[in-house]
């Protein structure tokens, strides 16, 4: 893992921010275009909050490209602008559906977009290093925990469409799980940086694999029963999924053992056959999957329905029916795309939150410490497994989940989270690739306390 | 730790990839049959703001989609909707489509693959898309005929007139009918109160009579019988057959008996025109015998028996009996039994003997035109089977005038035309009232025209002379209809 820094080639980062610019103009003018474009199909007219929406939109990306110049020059240049993109490609999905029922929901998302950039820029501003942020171990543990735990108290704790996942407080609702999955990745790294040596250890050998020791199950044992926990109590089975899965992409990036995956995998398999046998509302889940034609108007039929009349081009924003779909403009927001934009639409849309995975993983790769190299890898995996969980969920290749599509779905706590993770990834990512400092000979002294480390 | 994160990065790559695949399968290939269900409310909506082409008959729509205000851009109307019923069908939107709404569906809707070039101009001008329109064959005059001589005597029933030169129909009626604009109605409540209440009429006005229900076709089937005679060479109008009042079927203590229980023409025996011109079942059940089974089939299929006839309106295969004993085939002979025949098999027995003995293939649509009258298809008739020679025809025709001009399709009688026929009455049991049957074709010596009227519920006489007293009127209003437009 080391980076060496013998090298005598020393590659000179630029800080890349007139590309990031220029992408951000790219972005704006197709979030903007797809406004006025639902505007003029719509209502057969530019929408007169084009300006206001544009303006919003345009201040919004500025002042984080502003705050990336000042405290973090040399982060990386794509994932802004994939973000705006996204953000605003959905706050016109959500207008546009807002439109055929006669609903206002797209103000409260940009409002909730403008919260998510001040997290953003204040997560750039307050973290000058991220590795500061492995002193708050076991109280991000600790947040994480209470955070899963808060929508199950009496009084705040409130069930939506079956799923008790939300916290009322103060009149605004909450879905906490989604900072929740930030804590936890913070958590499960900095545990992992300390204990990944043991873990890493060799086990058995078995059929070809490195299995771990039965003593060392217990984190990962630990991890699982949490997730059945918020499974069984929340009946949430996308977090559930998500948290299990974060915990073994960290444990397999910090031990590189492939045992973890298949011990995981044997985790997740005797857990899912459990739940299904056991709870009622993940055999309806499945059911509901296996069938969806059984009931007229059901989500996933309306779903397929959609995307078969979008075909592969799309009907085009603001002529298809994605008004039909239930929770159109949160959980299936992405059928309503494939229905507009047709196949190539969401192809798009999928390409460009692999760009943002990919480009996190990166991070992950250049960064030259364990921690942060932990926190990249699991905060852009967290974003793969939630796209294929949600997305996979909408379209029927996998049993609905109901978890929100990142940056696209309408609802405040995701959007804000998710921002925030963005505003830590490229924390990560400007310190990953500044210039270091040449080398300095390496002391005697320094070398001996290494090893006495 | 970097080898994992790779891995990762793969794995992420492939996690994508099967959202892509799927969401391809989805939109590309399964989106058809997704496209194609019934339970999808987006093609189905759509499909209600299609233009739809008219349904024309004689440059006049019989069904057309004229804008609306109201949830659906266009409200498919139906101009003399019960007389045309049960050819132009319905377009609903909660039951779907009948007819030749159904038949024609794609080209009406315009998403037929002949009419691409067309959408694809409507989709580069901007405009939106039209259907293209069918035109039927049909005569007004003869569709009208047909049906007020049924509606007005509220029979219950079905008339059939080809045009014996080509198979072209010129009138099918069935009664009672409805009015497919109470189906097409963008009132969904009406539009169902409708529909279960013509469901669950006795009546069955929702049936065509004319295409998809086969009667007996009584006296009429004796055309057929003697077809098969003439054909042998063996008979001709003069030959003496065997005429009493009552026969002995074999193998039975039954007998066969003549409608008015007497002899037909005077004594036991009497030439083939004789028993025609008086619809002598005695006679046609002993030519029954001696021709046998098979021939009576093979006849009867040259006809058109056994195929299912008018596929446009669904219509149904009418049938000869598979095996029958020496009893059954006497009572077969005669049009009883096991014998079953739709009103358009029946027109095309009297139509194949108007055109020389050629049969000609029927058929309902003459054009599709776009809706800039671009015509992109039109049908071409098509001979079907050679029924019988150009000789026997021209013997049958002879002995069919006599029945107009002396026998029992008196009735069916028009000045200065020279009209062919054979009545029939059909009785399924005792103790329902019999059919009434009237085929016909005029001019005789330069056919225009050949009709089949069935009346079921034809009163209570049970005597031949029933069916051309009931049925022959109406053929006559249809082939004056026809001869006098022409």
């Amino acid at each position: 893992m080391s980076a060496s820094a013998t090298s005598i080639i020393q590659v000179i980062p630029r800080s890349r921010r007139g590309v990031e610019l220029m992408l951000l103009i790219v972005a704006l003018v197709v979030a903007v275009g797809a406004y006025v474009n639902v505007g003029i199909t719509m209502q057969g007219r530019v929408p007169a909050s084009t300006g206001y929406y544009a303006a919003a939109l345009v201040v919004l990306a500025v002042i984080a490209h502003v705050t990336l110049r000042l405290r973090a020059p040399y982060a990386d240049p794509v994932l802004l602008p994939c973000v705006v993109l996204l953000n605003g490609l959905g706050l016109a999905m959500i207008h546009r559906i807002d439109l055929a029922k006669d609903e206002a929901t797209a103000a409260e998302q940009l409002t909730w977009t403008a919260i998510g950039v001040l997290l953003f820029v204040a997560m750039l501003v307050a973290i000058r290093d991220h590795r500061r942020l492995q002193a708050l171990t076991y109280t991000s543990g600790l947040v994480g925990l209470v955070l899963l735990i808060l929508p199950l108290l009496p009084v705040i704790g409130v069930t939506r469409n079956g799923s008790r996942i939300w916290v009322n407080l103060a009149g605004m609702s909450f879905q906490p799980g989604e900072v929740a999955k930030l804590a936890l990745v913070i958590f499960f790294a900095g545990y992992l940086v300390v204990k990944r040596d043991v873990l890493a250890l060799a086990g058995h050998r078995f059929l070809g694999l490195d299995l771990p020791r039965a003593r060392d199950l217990g984190p990962i044992g630990l991890a699982w029963l949490a997730s059945l926990g918020v499974l069984v109590f929340e009946r949430d089975l996308g977090s559930s999924l998500l948290l299990f899965s974060l915990f073994l992409v960290l444990l397999y990036v910090a031990t590189e053992r492939s045992g973890w995956i298949v011990v995981g995998m044997a985790l997740f398999i005797a857990g899912a056959f459990l739940s299904y046998e056991l709870f009622g509302h993940v055999r309806v889940r499945v059911d509901k999957w296996q069938h969806p034609f059984s009931d007229y108007g059901g989500q996933l039929a309306e779903t397929l329905f959609g995307m078969a009349y979008g075909g592969i081009l799309g009907r085009g924003l603001g002529e298809g029916r994605p008004d039909l779909i239930v929770y159109s403009r949160s959980d299936s927001i992405i059928g309503a795309f494939a229905e507009e934009l047709g196949l190539t639409g969401l192809m798009v849309i999928l390409l460009v939150f692999l760009l943002i995975v990919e480009r996190g993983l990166r991070m992950a790769l250049a960064c030259r410490d364990v921690f942060g190299k932990l926190i990249a890898a699991g905060l852009a995996m967290s974003f793969a497994v939630q796209v294929f969980v949600v997305i996979g969920g909408v379209t029927g290749l996998i049993p609905l989940t109901g978890l929100t599509t990142p940056f696209m779905s309408l609802g405040g706590t995701s959007l804000v989270a998710n921002w925030a993770i963005i505003g830590l990834l490229l924390r990560i990512s400007d310190q990953a690739r500044r210039p270091q400092l040449p080398a300095a000979p390496v002391s005697e002294h320094t070398i001996a306390m290494a090893v006495q480390k | 730790m970097n080898s994992a994160i790779r891995r990762l990065a793969v794995a992420a790559i492939f996690l994508i990839l099967a959202l892509l695949a799927n969401a391809t399968y989805t939109q590309a290939f399964r989106a058809d049959d997704l496209n194609g269900r019934n339970d999808n409310r987006r093609t189905r909506d759509e499909q209600f703001s299609v233009d739809r082409g008219p349904i024309l008959v004689a440059g006049q729509p019989v069904a057309e989609s004229k804008p609306s205000n109201d949830r659906y851009v266009y409200q498919r109307t139906y101009a003399n909707g019960p007389q045309y019923a049960h050819v132009t069908g319905f377009y609903s939107y909660l039951f779907g489509r009948s007819g030749i709404e159904q038949t024609e569906n794609s080209q009406l809707n315009g998403s037929d693959p002949s009419l691409v070039f067309r959408r694809l101009i409507d989709m580069i001008t901007g405009q939106r898309q039209q259907g293209a329109s069918v035109t039927l064959t049909l005569n007004p005059r003869a569709q009208k005929a047909a049906y007020d001589g049924l509606a007005k005597n509220n029979y219950h029933g079905a008339v059939v007139a080809l045009d014996p030169k080509t198979g072209a129909v010129l009138a099918s009626v069935s009664t009672p009918s409805y009015d497919p604009n109470l189906i097409a109605s963008h009132d969904l409540g009406k539009v169902d109160n409708a529909w279960q209440r013509l469901l669950k009429d006795p009546d069955k006005p929702m049936l065509n009579r004319a295409e998809r229900e086969t009667y007996p076709p009584g006296s009429t089937f004796k055309l057929v019988t003697l077809a098969a005679a003439l054909s042998t060479g063996r008979y001709n109008k003069d030959t003496q057959v065997a005429s009493p009042a009552r026969m002995d079927l074999p193998q039975t203590t039954a007998d066969l008996t003549n409608h008015n229980g007497r002899n037909c023409g005077g004594s036991d025996n009497a030439t083939l025109l004789i028993a025609l011109r008086n619809s002598c079942n005695t006679s046609f059940g002993r030519l029954g015998l001696d021709l046998g089974p098979d021939a009576l089939r093979d006849q009867a299929e040259k006809f058109g028996f056994g195929e299912r006839q008018l596929p446009e309106l669904g219509g149904v295969a009418s049938q000869f009996p598979d095996d029958p004993n020496q009893p059954q085939t006497a009572q077969s002979a005669i049009g009883q039994y096991d014998v079953r025949g739709t009103p358009l098999q029946m027109a095309m027995v009297a139509a194949a003997i108007a055109n020389r003995g050629e049969l000609m293939k029927p058929y309902l649509v003459a054009a599709v035109r776009t809706a800039d009258l671009k015509t992109i298809e039109q049908t071409k008739p098509e001979a079907l089977h050679q029924a019988v020679s150009p000789e026997v025809a021209a013997q049958l025709t002879e002995m069919m005038v006599d029945v107009v001009d002396n026998g029992t399709g008196r009735p069916a009688r028009i000045d200065g035309v020279k009209l062919a026929g054979k009545t029939g009455t059909a009785q399924v049991s005792d103790s329902r009232p019999p059919y009434a049957w009237f085929v016909s074709f005029a001019p005789a010596d330069d056919p225009k025209v050949a009709v089949a009227v069935v009346i079921e519920k034809a009163g209570v006489e049970r005597s031949d002379i029933a069916g051309g007293r009931l049925a022959g009127p109406i053929a006559r209003d249809v082939i004056q209809a026809v001869i006098n437009a022409g």
